[in-house]
């Protein structure tokens, strides 16, 4: 058949994608090697690949250094799960409007929207500022999560919009023509139709919530116990000396979570960004 | 063809809830337009406080000589300093040559580990898995593990180029300027790869395999079909992800902030990366603010200039 690869295809097509994997990966690598290093064996000359005093030291250490470091990891967690879920409470009814309703300025409002993805946080961080200040947010979760909201709003309409206009009319105007009120066929036909888009699109949201929390972090929250792991990972480098090695086992550890959400999750992205991608 | 799974809903169950409707029906159904703004309206309002609210604020701001200390009105002096500096004006190069680079690099390495994710090799299901993590974790926290890599003295890549002889001593990849912007460059395709990769790898899986069948029984080879069969049907994704891509590289911050803020000497410093400088480094709001407009006024103008073109290309090729 047109699949079928010569054993030399084979060997290429193999080659390509160590090659590409090896890009991908060579920085957690890194990072774990760089966490079984004794911190005396940094400034070592020449260079050694491999040494005999290896451990995991740092893994049980980087809690005493840092005592606040579960903290952080659940503290990144959570906040992603709080912009997660604010996020799609604003763009499922906003994603049905645009692929189901008409109705004035749809498509300005909708151009109004992806324009918010010009801007990142960072060019509008002084008003910003000034702006959760006088919602009286700064040094709070609300400080991280409100952003990080806003800012995931109009990729998270236009993913979920792609998708819903895929679901076929005909239940809804079912239900329509039975009677029901509009708000009833949104909750009780629409939405249980959607589930997989709307698993594909909160995973979306999730894993740019979690992302991007630092540089909201570093500039609206002061309080050290809310602040999220990529923030508080930066107190390993201390006045005297930085324990990298610790740093590292700590970023390892603390980015397992969200991996092993993605694991689980990972099957439904594919298969639903494929679902979006096609045009009818 | 494309299965829309329907999530473990029968059919019953939609038959019994749009039954139970019926007794509401006698309850007056909102206007579609009315309808339509309460959905669209939270979002909107949201959007407005949060981006509308302080966007308006740094238009206000940037006609002003603004710190910590007060306000006073200057009219378009910020913008007479900015347009007449030299530095400045390196520094739009420097974020666009930043841009078409790092964009160029992401959509090719993207359409070539989406085009070997996507072979019928054993093992695929792995590799998919495999090439996310740059995508999934922090990018703060990548950025981390790649600040150890450009590492003169413990990083695996000085060490490596050592051992083989390429260079005699410990070489910092972020202490020279080119150097450092080329690593820069290469930090921020790491991250934004697997995004473009993973988008590309579900549109070529939306491709018929009816269309690729046509060709091999035709004789058309693997090249040719890729040329002629997939690069034409997943264009429409390669188009809105280049745009896409090229707005999130074009305010990429964080990459560059914690491996090199901007420097050596500047040589890293994108228009991103010298508003924040500017505005909350050195606490001057006024003339940040003025970057921060320039920088949304040639975001915008390019966007529209991408898709005037696009649309024009569209049209002589008569894609609709």
């Amino acid at each position: 058949m047109m699949d079928k690869y010569t054993k030399l295809q084979m060997a290429g097509i193999y080659a390509a994608i160590i090659v590409f994997l090896i890009f991908i990966l060579l920085p957690f690598f890194e990072m774990f090697m760089a966490s079984l290093r004794p911190l005396e064996h940094l400034f070592r000359s020449p260079y050694q690949f491999w040494s005999d005093d290896f451990s995991f030291q740092a893994y049980s250490d980087m809690w005493v250094t840092v005592p606040l470091l579960g903290r952080y990891i659940f503290n990144s967690v959570f906040i992603a799960f709080s912009v997660t879920g604010l996020t799609m409470i604003f763009v499922v009814p906003a994603a049905y409007a645009y692929a189901r309703l008409d109705f004035p300025f749809k498509n300005a409002s909708l151009a109004i929207f992806l324009g918010v993805n010009m801007f990142t946080g960072a060019v509008l961080l002084i008003p910003l500022y000034r702006v959760l200040r006088t919602l009286g947010f700064l040094n709070t979760y609300w400080a991280m999560i409100v952003p990080g909201v806003a800012f995931l709003i109009p990729t998270g309409i236009w993913l979920l919009r792609s998708y819903l206009e895929k679901i076929p009319r005909e239940l809804e105007e079912a239900a329509y023509v039975d009677g029901a009120s509009r708000m009833y066929t949104l909750r009780r036909v629409v939405l249980p139709l959607a589930t997989p888009g709307l698993i594909v699109v909160g995973t979306a949201v999730f894993i740019g919530a979690y992302a991007q929390q630092f540089l909201f972090a570093i500039t609206f929250n002061q309080t050290r116990e809310l602040q999220p792991l990529p923030a508080g990972l930066f107190e390993f480098i201390g006045y005297q000396s930085v324990t990298w090695n610790e740093m590292m086992a700590a970023a390892l550890v603390g980015v397992l979570p969200v991996m092993v959400i993605f694991l689980f999750l990972q099957k439904y992205l594919v298969a639903g960004l494929t679902a979006g991608a096609v045009k009818e | 063809m494309v299965k829309i799974q329907p999530g473990g809903i029968n059919v019953t169950d939609i038959a019994q809830s749009i039954g139970r409707t019926q007794e509401a029906s006698r309850r007056k159904v909102l206007p579609e337009s009315v309808f339509a703004w309460l959905l669209v309206g939270p979002a909107m309002l949201f959007i407005a406080i949060i981006v509308a609210w302080p966007l308006a604020e740094t238009i206000r701001l940037s006609f002003m000589e603004a710190g910590l200390g007060g306000e006073e009105y200057i009219g378009l002096a910020n913008y007479e300093d900015l347009l007449e500096s030299r530095k400045f004006q390196q520094t739009i190069v420097r974020t666009f040559y930043w841009m078409f680079l790092s964009v160029a690099l992401k959509l090719v390495l993207g359409l070539v580990g989406a085009t070997l994710l996507n072979a019928a090799v054993p093992g695929r299901g792995l590799f998919r898995v495999l090439v996310m993590p740059p995508w999934v974790i922090p990018i703060a926290i990548g950025m981390i593990g790649w600040l150890w890599l450009y590492n003169g003295y413990f990083g695996v890549l000085s060490g490596t180029a050592q051992a083989i002889g390429l260079i005699d001593g410990p070489f910092e990849f972020l202490a020279y300027k080119r150097s450092a912007f080329y690593s820069a460059v290469v930090a921020d395709v790491w991250v934004g790869t697997p995004m473009v990769t993973l988008f590309f790898l579900a549109a070529m899986q939306g491709v018929s395999r009816d269309l690729y069948e046509a060709a091999w029984v035709d004789g058309a080879g693997r090249w040719y079909r890729f040329r002629r069969i997939t690069i034409p049907q997943i264009m429409p994704v390669i188009v809105s992800m280049s745009l896409l891509s090229a707005i999130f590289t074009f305010n990429s911050f964080e990459i560059i902030w914690i491996l090199t803020e901007g420097g050596p000497r500047s040589a890293t410093t994108t228009l991103i990366v010298d508003t924040y400088k500017t505005a909350i480094g050195n606490y001057k709001f006024g003339e940040g603010s003025a970057r921060a407009v320039i920088i949304v006024f040639l975001l915008g103008t390019f966007s529209l200039a991408y898709l005037f073109l696009l649309n024009k290309v569209n049209k002589k090729y008569g894609v609709k």
